[in-house]
């Protein structure tokens, strides 16, 4: 199946049942298969007026018990910022498919890009973080989009599945795991009487308890203004920065437990290449055609993205010369991984746009910094 | 004299307590409507719990953080969306939308006119107060024409934006328009919008004596309910009036009360029928929707 059909059956699996989204290219075909199957699965299916309502409506969905998504491509990725920022501050559970094209504006809106890499991570006004996973082969579309909405439980944020145009619309096979075997994480209900709850309260790692659901008789305020521990708005420049860390720490801090990478060592390599999402097949095939040619190369793919795993990176850069950084924009991964580097290696950004690398054209460059 | 006694208001117990003093100003037609809103709903005795409120921003947006029940409170314009996103999933909920002239006439309007034509079962209770009040007096889409704000200094040009007609040209099941001195009005109307399945906008005209008021000569909240009075008209009684009668005025009453089908039911009944197999996918049932409430 397309690497957006997997990434629909995916959601699917992991117990989405209520799917919002405009048309837009290429991520529209995962809104066209969640209007056929969310019928089947007893989910909901809506088509909104514009990206900004169905983000919204998402989240409305999300707080009445629902497990939802939406996906979409640059264009409505910026229209859905502000309520992100929503979701963010109200610690709501989600999941966003960014299937990336060519940017600026509208671009070329049927070519692959890498463009949204920093609008992901810096797209909503004010301090926040947000997790980001990069998937490279269908298979990952559907896999990445289960663990998507089991990190978004789990630590209560929103999560971004930043895919490309590849990588949503390449047909390969899909194996679809037995569904007894897949681990999904659950929302439990409060144990405490409503008068004891505190939806924002965190625990020793920063995590609010599981979201509770409408209807309870709970009575939950969720506003996006500052607020404390009840949900209640508070105007506090002390208590305001405690909550923008908290929301920022509980993603960062306990990060390890959701980086995800895949990585070939040489010991005697001199350049490494770091790469994400479907470029990284393509570094890969450059990696293993310099190997055959006598260079050993290392490489390191990052799923996760954002929070940037910083450490993974240093290490790597700590046994190299350079590090050469092929992206599908003009360089925005790179400025990360140059401060993870800390100048223990030479930061080399490849840049292309709107079309995808050749082998060629990768082995090329890893072959000048020799 | 007897001895002293307490008269607790009855409807307290639908309040956050330890959320009160509002942030509502003094005279501020807000306090009028969240009292007629609890008290349609005490009425119509609905569980508490089985009610969502949703709000955007703007004065308006603070009302459902003083009522003790599930509340919400979202970015400016969207509060329309995030209330279909609730009722389309769960619609046992009763979903009411505090709205403003601001929030739902300019930024969300398109929820707004969306929302109306799928007709799905939110209650929208919007305050328009005719400015944007919260960010300090600037013209919203209902200002009247030569009102005075800080961004119509030399007095509006545009025009009032009748968000009433809009909404049920675009298929809502009840509409009302009537003033915070018609609170039985309000009252009735939220009732009957609560009990339609369908969706329902009742706009109140409500006075802002801070930000409107006063820049307009009516620094009493007294003087612009007096205005209120003076200057709009009943739907039945501007039917029958000669057109110059009526110019100037604004016309309240129920714009629409019509039964239509209703989206978060009919995507109940479609969920029924996929997984029993009666509903099957491309089935030639090609219809211009029902376009018969329009008259």
């Amino acid at each position: 199946m397309s690497g957006n059909e997997a990434c629909a059956e995916g959601a699917i699996t992991a117990g989405c049942r209520f799917f919002a989204g405009y048309p837009i290219t290429p991520a529209t075909e995962i809104m066209e298969v969640m209007a056929r199957r969310m019928p089947e699965v007893g989910g909901v299916f809506l088509q909104c007026e514009d990206e900004i309502s169905s983000i919204a409506a998402v989240l409305g969905a999300v707080l009445a018990g629902a497990k939802g998504m939406t996906a979409t491509s640059g264009p409505g990725f910026s229209l859905m910022q502000e309520n992100l920022g929503w979701a963010v501050m109200c610690e709501i559970p989600c999941v966003v498919v960014d299937c990336q094209r060519a940017g600026p504006s509208t671009g070329l809106p049927t070519r692959i890009s890498q463009g949204d890499v920093m609008q992901c991570l810096w797209g909503r006004h004010g301090d926040n973080m947000i997790v980001a996973l990069a998937p490279n082969t269908p298979q990952e579309m559907f896999d990445l989009t289960i663990r998507a909405f089991n990190i978004a439980e789990t630590y209560r944020v929103p999560v971004i599945l930043l895919a490309d145009e590849e990588v949503a619309h390449i047909r390969e096979k899909v194996e679809i795991p037995n569904h007894d075997e897949l681990k999904l994480v659950w929302r439990r209900n409060p144990k405490v009487p409503p008068k004891e709850f505190l939806p924002f309260k965190p625990d020793s790692r920063g995590i609010p308890p599981p979201l509770p659901t409408f209807g309870a008789g709970y009575h939950f305020h969720f506003t996006g203004l500052s607020h404390d521990e009840k949900g209640y708005p508070i105007d506090d420049p002390e208590k305001h920065l405690e909550l923008v860390r908290r929301l920022r720490d509980k993603i960062v801090n306990n990060s390890k437990a959701f980086t995800y990478f895949e990585k070939r060592d040489f010991h005697d390599s001199r350049i490494a290449v770091v790469s994400f999402g479907s470029v990284s097949r393509v570094a890969l095939e450059a990696v293993i055609e310099a190997e055959k040619e006598g260079i050993p190369v290392n490489y390191l793919r990052l799923i996760t993205i954002w929070p940037f795993p910083y450490d993974e990176v240093h290490k790597i850069a700590s046994g190299v010369d350079y590090i050469l950084v092929p992206e599908l924009n003009v360089g925005q991964l790179v400025h990360s991984v140059t401060e993870a580097a800390k100048g223990k290696a030479q930061v080399v950004s490849l840049m292309g746009i709107a079309r995808q690398f050749k082998p060629k054209e990768i082995l090329d460059a890893i072959k000048k910094l020799l | 004299m007897g001895e002293k006694t307490c008269v607790i208001q009855p409807l307290r117990k639908y309040l956050r307590e330890d959320r009160l003093p509002t942030v509502f100003c003094p005279g501020c037609g807000n306090g009028i409507i969240m009292n007629c809103t609890l008290r349609a709903i005490d009425e119509l005795g609905i569980n508490i719990d089985d009610i969502v409120f949703v709000s955007g921003i703007g004065c308006s947006g603070r009302i459902p953080g003083y009522i003790n029940a599930d509340s919400l409170h979202v970015t400016h314009g969207r509060a329309v969306a995030f209330a279909t996103g609730i009722k389309l999933f769960n619609p046992d909920f009763e979903v009411i939308v505090f709205t403003g002239d601001g929030d739902s006439g300019a930024i969300g309007i398109s929820h707004l006119v969306h929302a109306a034509r799928r007709n799905i079962d939110i209650n929208v209770i919007s305050v328009n107060n005719l400015v944007y009040a919260l960010t300090g007096s600037q013209t919203s889409p209902t200002t009247p024409v030569g009102a005075y704000t800080y961004t119509s200094p030399y007095g509006s040009v545009e025009g009032f934006f009748d968000l009433c007609e809009l909404v049920t040209s675009a298929g809502a099941s009840y509409v009302a328009r009537w003033s915070t001195v018609q609170p039985q009005r309000i009252i009735s109307s939220i009732i009957k919008g609560i009990q339609k399945k369908g969706f329902t906008y009742i706009e109140v005209i409500s006075q802002c004596p801070t930000q409107f008021g006063r820049k307009n000569e009516m620094p009493d909240p007294k003087q612009l309910m007096d205005w209120f009075r003076e200057r709009t008209v009943k739907l039945e009684v501007a039917k029958k009036l000669p057109p110059r009668k009526i110019s100037g005025k604004l016309i309240l009453g129920e714009f629409a009360d019509r039964d239509r089908p209703e989206m978060a039911n009919e995507y109940r009944k479609l969920i029924e029928g996929v997984q029993r197999g009666t509903i099957k996918l491309k089935r030639p049932q090609l219809d211009w929707l029902e376009l018969s409430f329009r008259e």
